[in-house]
């Protein structure tokens, strides 16, 4: 007598999955269809009933996945991965003045969070002092208030900058704000050898996506190579660039254009630091990245596995960098801010906990989880201790953190990670036909792609085809609200009034002459970077150093935009 | 048959804030829906964004701010509209707001606020019951 399953012994036999498919799969949905068509990803990649062995046609596990800590890196970039180290939890933080941003910094160290990350304002970001016109009504909002050592003294005070790890969101200045975090540590009698952390410093994803620059490409690219040179020489365990999806993402891009257009921002900072003449081993293995959570849980996991072994084939195959180091993508990772709904907020608990352990299961180094009342204010002191505690519970109750790459092998997983690259490198492809990153970005490519897909989203969510909890679906009930934090009213005076006060203070001699030799060696070859640090130290502040540079490197004007 | 006057609206982002996501897909959601739209574009001032209204004769701005700055430039832009004696001219927004700014910048003539999740539809529907042909 034939088995019920029709003498299928496994899936690797092509007759018995079509006898699956005829004798079990035809009556079930003939007895019942399926919910819908078609079923898809959150970025609409189209998702089969099954995966089947056949669908790994002639994939090699020796080729694809390797051994962690080893080429190309997709099961993870450390042999142990989380049961050597658990990834750094760190919460990006930022508000209000130098004061109020240093108090959150200890109460976060004192709730075990085991590394800094700092949220900047928009007139920082932007390179303006907060007495700027274009700064009305913006100092201290979005994050913290920076306008000169001043202010970074006190927003470091009490940590010993030679035991956390510091990584600052900072861009377009970022060389500015490095060189303060480094006049810091002398004034506390730190070696610049000891120092770790990150600067975001990702210009071109600014164009694309964040839209917060101040000088054109060029420029831009060059203060990035002399930054990277610097570095290398003096202070080495820095990570120099963030090369960054999350904002591309949050932009409205997909799961495969973040990726591309990630790893193409890439390429283009390898090779305007090989054309500054610098060893690529020297400095790429102090690139890290930064990619988005999102909601769409196995897409994502699968893009930071086709993200590792993308990286290790650009590096090692395309650019031929001879040290594994260099291969090695090492990433932070932040749940979706986009994600949130401002409705019924405390469901964001739960959405950023699917996120994180996306983010954890995609074998990520460290991971920010966004705070539930993200949709409506920055973080109070509350939500941003219980996004805190969902990554400790993912870490220390869960068990996903005792094996490496679990879902490594999975038939779907594999089947994703694949497409994922195989989308990606079909952009990074076209990018390279453009003549590259900055020509695509010039010709508004990667900002059309993104603003197209946000669109497309904007239009499923609107016609429920995308499901929203709460916002599309179940939205009745919006009793809980969420306490919002409250920026003090006197920060913008308190601000401008200490800027005030330092520039009265200061010597104002060597301070004009600081300034001249920087717009004077903006124009040379020479690094830019002691110069800056010397600038600083003088009190010079994050617009006047921006503007001496301006006079030299212009500003950047974005071109028409389409909508 | 007289052929009625599209309304015009100004898409705007004042400030330094980037995030232009949200005023690109609802520019292009009311063009789409019949408005005429135009858009700012990033980094404008309040003075700006009214001198731009002005000059296009628009009958509605919306603002999108998700930069914390939303009680400064609403209630700047209302004032500049005023002495221009274009009071009559229909301000809404939408972004990172908190409800207690809502109520407090409707009080202060914001005709109405939209927060993340409100969809494009939402916004159309409300600028056609909303935001009339100006008289001229």
């Amino acid at each position: 007598m034939k088995p019920k399953n029709g003498g299928r012994t496994s899936t690797l036999n092509p007759r018995g999955l079509r006898d699956w498919e005829e004798g079990t799969l035809r009556p079930a949905l003939e007895r019942k269809p399926e919910r819908r068509k078609e079923f898809t990803t959150v970025s609409s990649l189209p998702i089969e009933r099954l995966y089947v062995a056949e669908d790994l046609k002639g994939w090699n596990p020796g080729e694809k996945l390797g051994f962690p800590g080893e080429p190309p890196f997709t099961r993870g970039v450390h042999p142990t991965m989380y049961r050597g180290k658990l990834w750094t939890m760190r919460q990006f933080a930022g508000f209000g003045s130098a004061e109020d941003t240093n108090r959150r910094f200890h109460y976060l160290l004192e709730h075990g969070q085991t590394g800094l990350s700092v949220a900047f304002d928009l007139p920082t970001l932007m390179g303006r002092d907060s007495d700027d016109a274009l700064a009305e009504g913006e100092v201290g909002r979005e994050g913290v208030a920076i306008d000169t050592l001043a202010d970074m003294e006190i927003l470091f005070r009490g940590i010993p900058l030679d035991r956390v790890s510091t990584s600052m969101t900072i861009n377009a200045p970022a060389a500015v704000i490095l060189a303060m975090y480094l006049a810091v540590a002398e004034k506390q009698g730190i070696p610049l050898e000891a120092l770790e952390g990150t600067v975001q410093n990702d210009i071109l994803k600014e164009y694309i996506a964040q839209k917060e620059w101040i000088y054109p490409p060029t420029p831009s690219l060059r203060i990035i190579s002399d930054m990277v040179a610097f570095c290398a020489d003096r202070v080495p365990k820095w990570n120099t660039i963030s090369i960054s999806g999350y904002h591309i993402r949050e932009a409205g891009s997909t799961a495969s254009q973040e990726l591309a257009f990630t790893l193409a921002d890439g390429i283009g900072y390898v090779q305007s630091c090989l054309s500054a003449g610098l060893d690529i081993d020297a400095f790429a293995p102090r690139f890290s990245f930064f990619f988005n959570a999102h909601n769409d849980f196995f897409e994502e996991i699968a893009k930071l596995r086709a993200a590792r072994r993308m990286w290790c084939a650009i590096m090692r195959d395309r650019f031929h960098a001879k040290s594994p180091r260099s291969w090695m993508l090492r990433t932070h990772v932040q749940t979706a801010g986009c994600s949130l709904t401002a409705q019924q907020p405390y469901n964001n608990v739960v959405r950023v906990t699917v996120q994180a352990l996306a983010a954890v299961l995609g074998g990520t180094q460290s991971l920010h989880t966004n705070s539930l009342d993200e949709s409506l204010a920055l973080p109070t002191e509350d939500s941003a201790r219980i996004a805190l505690r969902t990554q400790q519970i993912i870490a220390e109750e869960s068990g996903v953190a005792n094996t490496v790459d679990p879902l490594a092998g999975s038939y779907f997983v594999e089947w994703l990670t694949d497409r994922l690259e195989q989308e990606a490198w079909s952009y990074i492809k076209r990018i390279d036909q453009m003549g590259g990153i900055v020509a695509a970005i010039e010709q508004g490519f990667p900002q059309r792609e993104i603003a197209e897909a946000a669109y497309v989203y904007q239009r499923q969510v609107d016609g429920g085809d995308k499901i929203v909890v709460g916002v599309n679906r179940h939205s009745e009930g919006d009793v809980l609200k969420a306490p919002t934090l409250k920026i003090g009213p006197g920060v913008e005076e308190t601000q401008v009034a200490r800027l005030l006060a330092t520039r009265q203070r200061r010597d104002s001699g060597s301070h004009a002459r600081t300034l001249e030799r920087l717009t004077r060696v903006a124009g040379t070859k020479e690094n830019l970077m002691p110069a800056i640090l010397d600038a600083v130290r003088g009190y010079a502040s994050v617009g006047e150093i921006c503007d001496a540079l301006k006079a030299v490197f212009g500003v950047y004007r974005e071109g028409r935009v389409q909508f | 048959m007289g052929t009625e006057r599209k309304v015009r609206l100004l898409i705007g982002k004042v400030g330094l804030d980037g995030h232009d996501r949200g005023a690109k897909i609802i520019a292009r959601a009311l063009r789409d829906a019949g408005f005429e739209v135009i858009y700012t574009g990033l980094h404008q001032t309040p003075e700006m964004v009214v001198a731009t209204a002005l000059q296009e004769d628009v009958d509605g701005i919306g603002l999108s701010l998700l930069s914390g700055a939303h009680n400064t430039i609403f209630p700047k832009i209302l004032r500049l509209l005023a002495d221009k004696s274009s009071g009559d001219t229909v301000v809404f927004g939408g972004g990172i707001i908190p409800e207690e700014d809502i109520l407090a910048l409707q009080r202060a003539g914001v005709r109405r606020m939209f927060t993340p999740g409100a969809t494009t539809q939402e916004v159309v529907d409300w600028v056609k019951a909303n935001v009339p042909p100006r008289r001229r």
